[in-house]
């Protein structure tokens, strides 16, 4: 099954241009061995960082294996609980993932539903929602995610705020992004629904929402497809971010972004590995990402591929 | 010409209403009122007493207009966490959140002009693709964590500069300044660099692409014929007109400076307006929240309408089409 949707992908046009791409092909291995990785964190991962018993005090402060003082134990070095570096970072690459998948596809569904409806059935509708989506593209989305947080955290008891971290981010990141997502497919619907087998659709009688869904929704997938790796890295970005500023994941359940905002107080103290590892392995998956995202852009834009 | 000027000031109104109202939601709707200022044992006739003396069972437009009027004087009710008028905690942290934006911006609009010039003009040479692949892992690398690499490299290994705060500062008034002094300044450097390093990849693209644009089109091939050489081409000709889209994009860009510098201010522990409602979203503490809220659309909607205005009298084609839509 896996192979066969593989070897279809490399054999159509967008897999040859894939295959020519040195950025596209090592971004992407990149990437899937992250994602790999991560989803199989409880295998991979050579501790559980949140089991008590597998965690000493006494371990705190290990550094990685090639400094002074290195333990053979652990790879990247110990934190200030004695938890391992690389589990702990497996682990929290787990939750920002789920939280940058989940929250985009929020984003897309919203903005595409928005989108399509407002360029495909016009009027004043088209025109409320299209000031909304220019409205909010002015405010920047960092800025937008806050509020919303802000406000969700607002409306949940504090002895909740831990439990539903998952939750008010996949929101608050999801309200922020779906903007790109609505100017762009109102766009491509303003010129699909022109075109010839649109009208014909309708001569035949079919309703405005299998229009939408089965006719032009499938035609106009490719610049979604765009914005939405583009906005995944984004997304990462803004949860790690939201994590690093202390509203976002809490250190019992710690993101990519939790735990260099705690390594970042041992970084005088000399424990740099503590937040250095966090950044760097944040910092390789949303290059790995916007690479794969700006080949994506010209692989699938047809008017650069004429020349 | 007044049209213009009178339908960008009902525009931002309309904007800033809406703001209000969604801040007055906040403040209303997000948690009790009473109860974050009482506390739990207060008995239910004192809850009703304040109730009343804040106005709370008045109708909600009522209360929605005295909400404008006392935010359009400046007051926004005292923080439920520090005790203290919101109005008196903003303006104290307004200055440090200015002054760093605007040297960001300053350094942001420098060396991304310059840069994006550069790079447009050389465009195979090897330092243009050395600041293009730069600019391509500056908007891969988060605010935060360039802010920890420069702690790392410039205070911890290096230790020539202070890694938190604001230095010593000079008061005027109400207004507190750090660029008097010696340490105001270093403190200064820091923060103000991680903040502009997003912006001024995003100008050197812009003015970069707005430049190579230009450079094609007949009015500099003209210019070439008639034998002026390419500096002046490319320093009076081109660059003149490349820099129009610069004015909006940095209008935006000190509304993003400020968003972003929410995300500095945290790192470099530095006493703005961004750190204030960091700790406001931590503690939900309403009243900063929704105060911060509506300053910030505030100063977003006077760079806009600055922003429309100063367009108006650079470019001529902007005059033109305002004057044929009224005709």
């Amino acid at each position: 099954m896996i192979p066969q949707i593989i070897k279809t992908f490399l054999d159509s046009d967008i897999g040859y241009s894939f295959k020519k791409s040195k950025v596209a092909i090592v971004s992407s291995i990149i990437f899937v061995i992250i994602v790999l990785t991560s989803l199989l964190a409880v295998v991979i991962a050579p501790y559980n960082p949140f089991d008590p018993k597998s965690v000493s005090l006494m371990d705190a402060f290990t550094p990685p294996i090639w400094s002074i003082g290195g333990s053979v134990d652990f790879l990247l070095g110990t934190d200030q609980q004695g938890r391992d570096m690389l589990s702990t970072m497996i682990y929290g690459s787990q939750i920002s993932l789920i939280v940058g998948f989940a929250s985009i596809i929020f984003a897309m569904v919203l903005g595409v539903f928005l989108g399509v409806t407002a360029g495909y059935l016009g009027g004043r509708y088209e025109i409320v929602v299209m000031r909304f989506t220019d409205v909010q593209l002015t405010i920047p989305s960092i800025l937008m995610a806050l509020l919303v947080d802000g406000i969700a955290r607002g409306f949940i008891s504090k002895s909740l705020h831990n439990d539903m971290a998952i939750y008010v981010l996949i929101l608050a990141i999801g309200v922020s992004e779906w903007p790109q997502f609505a100017r762009i497919t109102r766009a491509a619907t303003l010129v699909e629904k022109n075109k010839e087998y649109v009208l014909a659709s309708r001569i035949i009688g079919l309703s405005d929402i299998v229009i939408m869904i089965k006719h032009i929704l499938p035609n106009i997938l490719r610049p979604i497809l765009v914005i939405a790796t583009i906005g995944l890295s984004q997304a990462i970005i803004t949860e790690s971010t939201l994590s690093f500023l202390g509203v976002g994941f809490p250190p019992t359940n710690p993101s990519l972004g939790t735990l260099i905002r705690f390594g970042n107080n041992f970084l005088f103290s000399g424990e740099w590995w503590i937040t250095f590892f966090p950044a760097i392995f944040l910092v390789v998956l949303a290059l790995s990402i916007n690479l794969l995202g700006d080949w994506m852009r010209d692989a699938l834009n047809p008017k650069l591929k004429v020349r | 010409m007044f049209n213009y000027f009178l339908k960008r000031l009902l525009q931002s109104i309309l904007v800033m209403l809406i703001v209000g109202f969604v801040s007055f939601s906040l403040f209303n709707f997000v948690g009790d009122p009473v109860n974050n200022m009482v506390g739990q044992e207060a008995s239910e006739e004192t809850r009703e007493e304040i109730r009343e003396k804040l106005g709370l069972n008045d109708p909600v437009y009522t209360q929605f207009f005295k909400f404008v009027v006392n935010a359009s004087n400046g007051e926004f009710g005292l923080s439920y966490e520090l005790r203290r008028p919101v109005s008196l905690l903003i303006s104290e942290r307004l200055p440090a959140t200015l002054e760093l934006v605007l040297v960001s911006a300053l350094i942001a609009i420098f060396f991304g002009v310059l840069f994006g010039v550069y790079t447009a003009i050389n465009r195979d040479g090897f330092v243009s693709n050395l600041i293009l692949i730069t600019s391509l892992f500056g908007v891969s690398l988060p605010t935060f964590v360039i802010g920890i690499l420069f702690i790392y490299l410039f205070s911890v290994i290096l230790g020539i500069l202070p890694s938190f705060g604001r230095g010593e500062v000079v008061n005027f008034g109400f207004w507190s300044t750090g660029f008097l002094t010696i340490s105001g300044i270093k403190a200064l450097i820091l923060p103000s660099i991680t903040l502009s390093l997003f912006q001024m990849t995003y100008i050197i693209r812009l003015v970069r692409a707005e430049m190579i644009e230009i450079l094609q089109t007949d009015y500099i091939k003209f210019a070439r014929a008639r034998g002026i050489n390419n500096k002046v081409i490319n320093n009076r000709h081109a660059l003149k007109n490349g820099l129009i889209p610069v004015i909006t994009i940095t209008g935006i860009n000190i509304g993003t400076l400020i968003a972003f510098s929410i995300i500095t201010e945290t790192v470099f522990q530095w006493p703005g307006m961004g750190l204030l409602f960091i700790n406001a979203v931590q503690f939900v503490d309403v009243p900063i929240m929704s105060a911060y809220l509506i300053m910030v659309a505030f100063l977003f909607v006077m760079i806009n309408f600055i922003v429309d205005i100063a367009y108006y009298f650079i470019d001529p084609r902007i005059r033109l089409k305002e004057e044929e839509v009224i005709k």
